[in-house]
């Protein structure tokens, strides 16, 4: 167990597409048990953030501490620490050829080493949390948005991580089926887990987030608890954002 | 002698079907050997190739792509004659059967690489990007993701191409290897009667219409409906 201090830091983390700056020397942390929402407008750099955060893109500079290890440090087993970081995204990114229960369980058999019936057992678990234990042996392409996105969470539960981020985990669902998806994440969050979430969903993160950070321009301009950024913003680049989403 | 005897006399004559047959069919067994042969390791040299230029290391991807492009612009006869030919002058003497395999099995393998290749650069960046998030390593992700994937998409266009090179086979007939071309013809030098060659027709299709068949098979229980 991890005694004080944040389970994820990230100190200066700068990024840049070719010529183009994307990233300014983010400094992020989250404590355990927290969830964050990151918002601000698209090209904000808020996905990219999220995603250096298990180096699926890589910073070009600073630190990311997770659970007291610099991860973009020489030597850095990423694909142990991945293990330990779960990721959703907009897309969901099932495998369309594996089954519901297939999808689950890959990296437990692959990557944690289990054994098929070990890993059988921890894959249904991780589907019953997500409400989905009657669709184990489907396809995925027969599932609707809100059921693939809740097995992609699955997916990510399965392995035990200590940290999930999502990417825009409702953004490609029909209106209706937003609630299911956001339904797991409240539970998640109850059970305790940290999560960071890049989402449009105002009125979700202003319910559930610990704290909301607005992103513009590749920098942190605000962030603070919701009812202080959602109801008093201080600066005028939050209030204008928040009130194109609000109308 | 009417025009239908006179056809079925040059075509189908009935002493000459029942000489040749047995070296026919001893042919069909030859081509069947030579063409599962090329097919095993074709398609898995192809894929292997395949698998290999995804890792976009710039001397290799250079390679396989000078290799492909070669053996899919020159004509297979070529190559098996330059093959039988041309190495017993620098001291490997390969048999006809050897020559044969090993020029359509580097053919098929570089259109398989090509075709193979197409299906992989094919699949969502967001299957990938999947896969390592959950701690896969690069060749992990390729084996259990990508190429199951990838693989699926390329039956069709595969299929097609499979059974163009093992048709082939019949170039043997040049290099003296005794698949079934190679027993007509000399059936046919022998009785100076096209019977045999109308046998040897007749062989291919029924070697390769089941092959047809089956790739349309194939094509259909691998499709999965896509997520």
């Amino acid at each position: 167990m991890m005694p004080e201090g944040p389970l994820l830091s990230a100190i200066g983390i700068a990024k840049r597409f070719g010529s183009l700056p994307v990233l300014h020397g983010i400094d992020f942390s989250v404590q355990q048990g927290e969830m964050v929402f990151i918002i601000g407008p698209s090209g904000s750099g808020k996905s990219t953030f999220l995603r250096c955060c298990n180096r699926l893109e890589e910073p070009d500079s600073g630190a990311m501490i997770f659970d007291g290890v610099d991860i973009l440090g020489k030597g850095v087993e990423i694909n142990t620490v991945r293990q330990r970081i779960g990721m959703v995204f907009q897309a969901f990114n099932l495998y369309p050829h594996l089954s519901v229960l297939g999808n689950v369980t890959l990296a437990l058999r692959k990557v944690a080493r289990k054994s098929k019936t070990e890993a059988e057992r921890i894959g249904r678990a991780a589907l019953e949390s997500v409400g989905l234990s009657d669709k184990v042996d489907a396809m995925p392409g027969t599932l609707s948005g809100g059921q693939q996105q809740r097995v992609a969470i699955a997916r990510a539960l399965a392995l035990d991580p200590k940290l999930v981020l999502f990417d825009e985990p409702t953004s490609a669902l029909d209106p209706e089926l937003v609630g299911s998806v956001l339904a797991v994440m409240r539970d998640l969050k109850q059970r305790g887990m940290t999560m960071v979430v890049v989402s449009h969903e105002m009125r979700f993160a202003r319910e559930a987030a610990d704290r909301v950070v607005f992103m513009e321009g590749g920098r942190i301009v605000e962030q603070g608890p919701p009812a202080q950024l959602f109801e008093a913003p201080r600066e005028p680049r939050t209030r204008e954002f928040l009130s194109r989403m609000m109308a | 002698m009417s025009g239908f005897e006179r056809f079925v006399d040059t075509f189908f004559k009935a002493e000459l079907i029942a000489a040749t047959l047995p070296n026919i069919v001893s042919g069909m067994g030859m081509t069947l050997l030579i063409a599962g042969l090329v097919v095993l390791t074709g398609i898995f040299l192809g894929l292997l190739l395949a698998a290999l230029r995804s890792y976009r290391i710039t001397p290799i991807t250079v390679a396989i792509v000078i290799f492909a492009d070669i053996l899919r612009a020159m004509p297979p006869l070529v190559l098996v004659l330059i093959v039988y030919f041309g190495l017993p002058n620098v001291g490997l003497t390969l048999s006809g059967f050897a020559v044969l395999w090993l020029v359509l099995s580097l053919v098929l393998a570089a259109f398989a690489e090509e075709i193979f290749w197409a299906g992989i650069i094919s699949i969502r960046k967001g299957q990938w990007e999947a896969a390592r998030a959950t701690g896969l390593t690069y060749t992990a992700t390729l084996i259990w993701v990508i190429l199951p994937q990838a693989v699926r998409l390329t039956i069709p266009p595969l299929t097609n191409r499979t059974i163009a090179i093992t048709k082939n086979t019949a170039l043997g007939t040049v290099i003296g290897v005794p698949e079934i071309l190679n027993q007509a013809t000399t059936a046919v030098s022998f009785s100076g009667n096209a019977t045999p060659l109308m046998m040897g027709a007749i062989a291919y299709l029924v070697i390769f219409i089941p092959v047809v068949m089956l790739g349309r098979a194939v094509e259909s229980r691998f499709s999965w409906k896509r997520a």
